[in-house]
């Protein structure tokens, strides 16, 4: 079973981890992909960002890139949460867990799913930095993160 | 009524979250609704001029300038995501 979480506020890692571990003695592996907020970008010092997204749109496009990664693995299950509101540096900004029964899937899957997500989720970053506040751009690195896993299989 | 959304930096440059637009024949697809936000001039003109990354949403899934609305529709625009 997946599930899809959008919060304000922070996210327990251990517990999120233990949870899907757990669910299932067919479990054999759980890979786990955390975000966080870093303290610089661009070569300027960032000291906060505020997170918004499309509420209802960002929940379906999670669905839909998490069905596409059952559909193309064998899993059993995988666990998203991701935050939105001011978050600092050093905080989880997202963490994407995905149980299989070997862990060459889940390892698989839990990048798919993290590549998607930054491509296709709609949330959008806003930084602080000593200059004032400013939208950060979407990085080229990102699309192409998300093209080398072609159009299906 | 058309309900369109502006997100994140289009929703701070056109200084507004949300408006309604009342369903007319002319307004067929999302292409059609960018047309007339782009007559009122202005910052509309610069936001969705030519050039510009605008992502557009019909119903909360994502859409291209083609795609059909009709009453009762949600229509949002958004630029580039920078989740994760």
């Amino acid at each position: 079973m997946n599930t899809i979480q959008i919060q304000k506020e922070p996210f327990d890692i251990t517990a999120i981890q233990e949870q899907l571990r757990s669910d299932n003695p067919a479990i054999g592996a759980v890979v786990t992909f955390i975000g966080q907020m870093r303290d610089m970008n661009e070569g300027d010092q960032v000291s906060n960002m505020t997170l918004e997204h499309y509420p209802g749109m960002t929940e379906k496009a999670l669905q839909v890139i998490l069905d596409e990664a059952d559909r193309r693995w064998a899993l059993m299950g995988i666990r998203v949460v991701h935050r939105v509101g001011e978050l600092q540096p050093l905080d989880p900004i997202v963490i994407v867990a995905v149980a299989s029964a070997h862990r060459g899937e889940a390892f698989q899957a839990c990048e798919f799913v993290i590549d998607y997500l930054k491509t296709r989720a709609p949330f959008w970053k806003k930084e602080r930095t000593p200059e004032g506040e400013r939208w950060v751009d979407a990085r080229h690195a990102d699309a192409a993160a998300e093209q080398r896993w072609g159009k299906g299989r | 009524m058309i309900e369109v959304l502006f997100f994140a930096r289009l929703r701070e440059q056109l200084g507004t979250a949300r408006e309604q637009l009342e369903a007319a024949p002319e307004l067929l697809d999302v292409g059609s609704v960018i047309e007339k936000l782009r007559g009122r001039c202005g910052v509309w003109e610069e936001v969705f001029g030519d050039g510009q990354t605008v992502l557009m949403a019909v119903n909360q899934q994502v859409a291209n300038l083609t795609t059909p609305v009709k009453d009762g529709d949600e229509v949002a625009f958004f630029p580039q995501v920078t989740g994760g």
